[in-house]
């Protein structure tokens, strides 16, 4: 067993690739072998994401070194720097971990009957399992080089799938958009990183945080990162791709979506806390990002009350969450170097900002399913020419208000939970953010009740009178979602001393981050 | 001036064409335009790349025969071999949905294929 | 197209083939590896699109063929990353075993191929899949030009 947890980061990297070269050949042979396979190899590796979550918490960061002699050998004799491919895994990577594990699972479950009927779906498994692959790499990698790597596989494996029904025009149009922003902020990425390694020729972040001077140089590969992750992430000048892309995806793919944006945010603070640290200008970028996170709140929230199509809506939502999340860990950055105030307040926006990332893919995911089994019921997305659904699909509506009233921060829901950590931190930190907050709040309660009225209940019409409920898998995946949803809004005490507080101990820490790499005796 | 501009002349290039593709990219309405657009600013990032490992008077970093003297930096040939291997990736990506769009809608100008609005 | 342009191809084939896989397995000593060699014979494959149409080629580069080339080829390379998790993931197990000679893989040794270990393995691995890939994205994109589609 210890050595499975010490060989567990690379293999919940490798495994979801392993299977997903293994799909094709098995497909071939028989459909059950495949779904087995595909099944039991995700929750084999979500077991060994939550036993090595438990081991990083207990006993603090986990390196693995690619192809040394021994798996923490990073620096080998005779050399002063890093030289391998190097996974770091500290408290941030394994909570946006129990993040991709959860989602993942809960994604291949829906698709089991959500796909059934279409053609190519060996392709479809093996892109989604190098989807997660990707997603997995993002967060778990010590590496810049290897960062952007793992970012495009990430995104050129969403982007085939977000085409993947080829019969629908809107769907070819959202992959489009979503392969050119994500090729531009990727070299983006790439070009900072060359201004990075031409300076200190070092790509490991460990070792070029302990080298970083803030020359010139380093300023603008800060501004070129900040901007190519907000692009990626959905923050407002740059949020337009986001609600065609993931209004015609499939409902799985989308939620997958939703947790590879989420570690574009893991990138992004990775990089402002962990890479730059206190040497940043802290109080201008952590009001670029509160500024970033104010206006996706209200252009995603103002976006969503016009909006006819149901999964546009839920799209233009997550925008505005996103901003939730973008002003919570701005506050924790601004005060970084202020020791009091980040004892005061400081950790409880970062914890209330990682609170809400696990609650918004959990929330939103719900929703987004949702949408997709009222889509493959009745085959449109349009609002106003749904009615009366909540008669025949009762499991649907019911866990479609438990959705609704998590995002828009009612108790006892998770939402709840999250958005007060993040309203009484940032309320010490300028009042007028936590009064835009809850203003938001409202706003999203009105556009998800007026949603779930025109669609769930009223006169049942005609044409849908012989609808039934969406198949078993379909309604298990959203119960996985749902049953996470309550438990953590009943016990949020407990979800935050498990895993939001060492997540953002680690955050804050910079030098135990530098040290398990610089000062690891082999 | 002149001198700083011809002794660093690759990378004034690279940043000419980086200037080129976001150019296209903003401008330009034709979808085959805008794969082009993406493939120059991957080859100005992929040029800037093995510039940033030129040493004055190096040779090609292969161990086989070498003689004396400094070798050009080999990593950035690999970071710059691995962002070629993507831009495939992504051209290939990206035609296939250009010629699924032309099907769909039968013209190439992305006015007519934005059919999402608002 | 014509005798001449058919003839040719033909013949060019095998000194591409040749070339490929030369850079392929030379990938650990002379600039090259696995995605460099497998795109001169994927660029081999388009020019036999070319010359013979791509309904010909259709026939004998069948989706199903190239799928388990290109899934075997990358199977290929993660089994041999896998194989070294006594030590590390990745590990270089191979490298001065007696298996290859026990060439030591540094020092005086101007260009043995035996001295990579691993590596020639998951090049070799990679080409496959490149080719494999390279060649059936070719192959789909220029039978959609002419209306058919891959089956």
């Amino acid at each position: 067993m210890a050595t499975l947890i010490e060989q567990s980061s690379i293999l919940i990297i490798a495994i979801p690739l392993l299977i997903a070269f293994l799909t094709p050949l098995i497909g071939m042979a028989s459909k059950k072998a495949r779904n087995t396979v595909v099944i039991v190899g995700l929750a084999f590796v979500a077991f060994l994401v939550f036993a090595l979550a438990r081991d990083v918490i207990l006993n603090g960061i986990h390196i693995y070194t690619l192809g040394a002699t021994s798996s923490s050998l990073t620096i080998p004799e005779g050399t002063m720097i890093p030289v391998r491919i190097i996974l770091e895994v500290d408290g941030v990577s394994v909570f946006m971990g129990i993040v991709v594990a959860i989602v993942a699972l809960v994604a291949v479950v829906y698709s089991l009957s959500a796909m059934k009927e279409e053609t190519g779906q060996n392709r479809f498994y093996t892109l989604l399992l190098l989807l997660i692959a990707g997603t997995f790499g993002m967060v778990f990698t010590g590496d810049l080089f290897n960062l952007f790597v793992f970012l495009e596989i990430a995104s050129i494996s969403g982007a085939a799938l977000i085409a993947f029904k080829i019969r629908f025009a809107d769907s070819q149009e959202g992959g489009f958009k979503y392969i050119v922003v994500s090729a531009i902020a990727s070299l983006m990425v790439l070009f900072a990183i060359s201004l990075l390694y031409a300076q200190y020729n070092l790509l490991n972040m460990g070792a070029l945080a302990a080298a970083m001077q803030y020359t010139m140089l380093d300023r603008i590969a800060l501004v070129i990162l900040i901007a190519a992750f907000a692009m990626k992430l959905g923050g407002v000048p740059m949020h337009m791709w986001l609600s065609d892309t993931y209004s015609v995806a499939p409902a799985s793919i989308t939620v997958l979506l939703i947790t590879a944006s989420q570690a574009s945010m893991y990138a992004l603070m990775r990089i402002c806390f962990i890479l730059y640290g206190v040497t940043l200008d802290l109080a201008v970028v952590g009001w670029i990002i509160i500024a970033i996170g104010i206006l996706s709140m209200f252009v995603g929230v103002t976006m969503a009350v016009r909006q006819t199509d149901i999964t546009r809506l839920i799209a233009y939502n997550c925008v505005c969450e996103a901003g939730f999340m973008l002003i919570g860990l701005g506050v924790g950055l601004a005060v970084l170097g202020d020791r009091t105030a980040l004892s005061t307040y400081g950790t409880t926006a970062i914890s209330g900002a990682f609170f809400h990332m696990i609650n918004h893919a959990l929330f939103e995911g719900l929703l987004f399913l949702v949408a997709g089994a009222i889509f493959y019921r009745i085959g449109t997305r349009d609002i106003n020419r749904m009615g009366g659904l909540g008669h025949t699909m009762k499991l649907t509506a019911v866990f479609f208000l438990l959705g609704a009233l998590a995002s828009s921060g009612l108790p006892p829901f998770n939402g709840f939970a999250s958005k007060i950590l993040i309203y009484e931190s940032v309320y010490q930190f300028n009042p007028i953010l936590t009064i835009i907050g809850i203003l938001v709040s409202i706003i999203t309660l009105a556009v998800f009740v007026k949603a779930f009225f025109s669609a769930f209940t009223g006169a049942l019409l005609p044409k849908y009178a012989d609808i039934k409920e969406v198949p078993k898998t379909m309604i298990a995946a959203m119960t996985i979602f749902a049953v996470i949803i309550i438990i953590f809004g009943l016990f949020p005490g407990l979800i935050v001393d498990w895993i939001v507080r060492p997540a953002t101990d680690a955050l804050v820490d910079q030098a135990s981050y530098i040290n398990a790499i610089m000062g690891a005796i082999p | 001036m002149a001198e700083i501009l011809i002794g660093n002349f690759p990378l004034v290039a690279a940043v000419v064409l980086m200037g080129i593709g976001l150019y296209i990219l903003i401008f330009r309405r034709n979808l085959i335009k805008i794969v082009m657009g993406i493939t120059i600013l991957s080859s100005s990032v992929n040029l800037f790349l093995v510039t940033l490992g030129y040493r004055t008077g190096g040779i090609a970093p292969i161990y086989t025969d070498a003689p004396e003297g400094p070798m050009v930096l080999p990593v950035v040939q690999a970071l710059t071999l691995t962002n070629i291997v993507i831009a495939v990736a992504t051209s290939a990506l990206i035609l296939s949905l250009v010629i699924r769009i032309y099907r769909h809608t039968g013209s190439l100008d992305s006015k007519k294929s934005r059919r999402m609005k608002g | 197209m014509s005798k001449i342009v058919r003839t040719v191809a033909n013949q060019l084939m095998l000194f591409v083939l040749v070339f490929g896989i030369y850079v392929i397995m030379h990938g650990h000593v002379t600039p090259g590896g696995g995605f460099q060699g497998g795109a001169v014979i994927a660029s081999g494959i388009v020019m036999l699109i070319v010359a013979f149409g791509s309904g010909h080629i259709k026939n004998s580069l069948r989706e199903r063929r190239l799928s388990v080339v290109e899934s075997s080829g990358a199977l290929l390379f993660i089994v041999v990353a896998f194989a070294g998790i006594g030590t590390v993931f990745f590990y270089n197990f191979l490298v001065g075993s007696r298996i290859f000679g026990g060439i030591p893989p540094t020092g005086s040794n101007p260009g043995d191929v035996w001295t990579g270990g691993v590596i020639p393995l998951m090049n070799l691995g990679v080409g496959l899949k490149v080719i494999a890939g390279l060649s059936a994205a070719v192959l789909a994109l220029a039978l959609f030009s002419s209306g058919e589609e891959m089956e």
